[in-house]
């Protein structure tokens, strides 16, 4: 009893009212890492924007209206309209839509199971290790953009086509990463006691092993967002990636956006804002949470 | 050293090799072949039989296996073939505008360190202060903004405050050096300051860790000039993992920049490649796809020795 006691008085300090253990770290987090904070903030906001995008939206992202076409900016168009007098605002809201799928779902795909090779590699080592890693190598030897690009080829334009040239060459990038710290991972004894367990590789790789290069994990997925999300841009700008009249933001700074520039300016300025303040957002808090997790990493 | 000078070069097959079989099979697995794509556009009634005699000139006709060795034997005597499109030899092709791409990288690299070596060093000195704060956002700023949208608006901003636009036509470095600058500066200042952001962040945390070893500690406690322990002690073992980034974004500068050559209407080795792609000009885009690898790999090769030489504890075996 006398052992409980200052816990308790530890608990009934005004203001420090009970609060469960993420909520906490999240407090921590913002206190600690403001520009992290923020980036997390305007994840969230997009990721709002995009969940009510048929809520919030003023008109429809397809809705033409060519009785409006190339308007400045005004009341009813807060952001003008393009060439076909769709609504830019809506077609932005829209576009963030396009923007976190490919973001997150290329991001997800190719940062895990980048982190399964990695894994796997430092935990097999010798030949199997060495085997992969000149597989990675290969790889790692191509810019990003031309293997998205051949991938594209290969398999046509259209959002989930997208998705698996963005993913792609972030395999290799992830497996890397994952697996130099799964390599210090292995000569951890708690590793040698699960084999001298007899517990069979797959349960060591998943159970004992993934979740301790978790910190890596994770900040390579919050980066890998960002350039997904860039990544699918400069596709959809080169015309090799999602297709009119689909709204996305890389999309729309192509054709119109560039002929017109000179008398409605406004299509080529509120797309690139849009992607560059997305990405933004997702590289400050993969930054800051880099930086709480693992202060050591350098790679990007 | 010589020993390991030379294992590292035969490694380099391997990989090289590797590279050459992926990008063969990748091309060959596109749907449609140059020949289709020729015809195709040009609309007239073609028959089969003229579809395979264009095959067989071009060598499609024989087996996958057989191509591959050709080529290969082809790379080992420096015959890199002739392009399927234009029937012009490759060197040709991407002679003239390999000039153009390397300035570019060269001049979006010379940005990228102007920008980084000293915004990371100030970073890493003012850490937690507003200063860092200030060149980190401006770093990660550089990676969200997309280079080809940064292009787009320096266009317009020329177009519209100055009536202005630079150069379309390229002019070599020595012809008219006002001329040529006039039209690379912009690509490479949009270039550069992207590339610059990962160095930037790369020299702020090399630097922190730097500033926490011993002999920083010891330099200043035997009382030497704050600017000499930066420059001799700090910033030279600093270096190391910058010199990394920045060779290897060299590489991929040369063959990558796709998107912004498109923007500033630029005739270099990106949009030959995107055009080879979309002509499945197959022996074009192996070229390309190759030399890119190659110089890639020579560079991660040529950062190791630098290794070597700025870090004499470096010794490899």
């Amino acid at each position: 009893m006398a052992l409980n006691k200052p816990l308790d008085a530890v608990a009934e300090v005004p203001g420090e009212a009970y609060r469960p253990g993420w909520v906490r770290a999240v407090v921590r987090f913002s206190r600690r890492r403001r520009l992290g904070a923020a980036g997390a903030a305007i994840v969230v906001l997009m990721s709002l924007c995009a969940i009510s995008a048929p809520l919030i939206a003023p008109y429809g992202p397809l809705e033409t209206d060519f009785a409006a076409q190339l308007r400045r900016p005004n009341v009813d168009h807060w952001l003008g309209t393009d060439a076909f007098g769709r609504d830019l605002l809506s077609r932005l809201i829209y576009g963030s839509r396009t923007a976190l799928l490919v973001g997150f779902t290329s991001a997800f795909l190719g940062a895990t199971l980048g982190a399964l090779v990695g894994v796997a590699s430092a935990y097999f080592g010798g030949r199997i290790d060495l085997g992969i890693q000149r597989i990675v190598d290969i790889f790692l030897s191509f810019p990003i953009i031309i293997l998205a690009l051949a991938v594209v080829s290969i398999l046509g334009t259209g959002v989930f086509n997208v998705i698996m040239a963005i993913t792609v060459p972030m395999i290799p990038n992830s497996s890397r990463v994952v697996r130099s710290s799964a390599l210090a991972v292995r000569e951890m004894p708690y590793v040698d006691a699960a084999r001298a367990a007899g517990f069979g590789h797959r349960r060591i790789i998943f159970r004992h092993m993934l979740p301790n290069v978790m910190a890596p994990y994770l900040i390579m997925l919050t980066a890998y967002v960002g350039q997904a999300i860039l990544l699918e841009a400069s596709l959809s700008f080169l015309g090799l990636g999602v297709q009119e009249p689909t709204a996305a933001w890389g999309l729309m700074l192509r054709g119109a956006a560039v002929e017109f520039a000179e008398t409605a300016p406004w299509m080529a300025i509120f797309p690139g804002l849009a992607i560059s303040l997305g990405v933004f957002a997702f590289n400050l808090f993969g930054d800051s949470l880099r930086d709480a997790l693992d202060p050591k990493l350098r790679t990007l | 050293m010589r020993k390991y000078i030379l294992r590292r070069l035969l490694l380099m097959i391997p990989t090289l090799l590797g590279v050459a079989v992926i990008i063969f099979l990748l091309v060959r697995v596109v749907p449609g072949d140059i020949v289709e794509m020729r015809y195709a556009g040009q609309g007239a009634f073609v028959t089969k039989d003229l579809l395979e005699k264009e095959r067989a000139r071009l060598g499609l006709d024989k087996p996958l296996w057989r191509q591959f060795l050709e080529w290969m034997w082809g790379i080992l005597r420096f015959d890199f073939g002739s392009s399927m499109w234009t029937g012009a030899p490759i060197t040709h092709e991407i002679a003239i505008r390999f000039q153009l791409s390397l300035q570019l990288a060269l001049m979006a690299t010379t940005v990228a360190v102007l920008l980084a070596i000293p915004l990371g060093t100030l970073a890493a000195l003012r850490q937690d202060t507003w200063v860092d704060y200030v060149v980190r956002v401006f770093s990660i700023a550089g990676l969200a903004v997309p280079s080809f949208w940064l292009g787009i608006l320096m266009i317009l901003t020329f177009l519209l405050f100055f009536g202005w636009l630079p150069p379309m036509v390229f002019t070599p470095l020595w012809k008219n050096p006002w001329e040529n600058l006039s039209q690379l500066i912009w690509p490479a200042l949009a270039v550069g300051y992207r590339y610059s952001a990962v160095s930037t962040r790369m020299t702020r945390s090399a630097m922190l860790e730097v500033l926490r070893e011993d002999y920083i500690r010891t330099a200043r406690a035997k009382g030497l000039v704050e600017k000499l322990i930066l420059t001799r002690h700090a910033l030279k073992n600093a270096m190391l993992p910058v010199f990394t980034v920045i060779g290897l974004e060299f590489a991929f500068l040369l063959g990558g920049l796709v998107v912004t050559e498109q923007v500033f209407n630029l005739n270099g080795l990106g949009l030959l490649f995107v055009e080879s792609v979309s002509r499945r000009d197959y022996t074009l885009v192996q070229a390309l796809v190759l030399l890119v690898a190659f110089v890639y790999v020579f560079v991660n090769f040529f950062v190791d020795l630098l290794y070597a030489w700025v870090d004499p504890r470096i010794r490899y075996q």
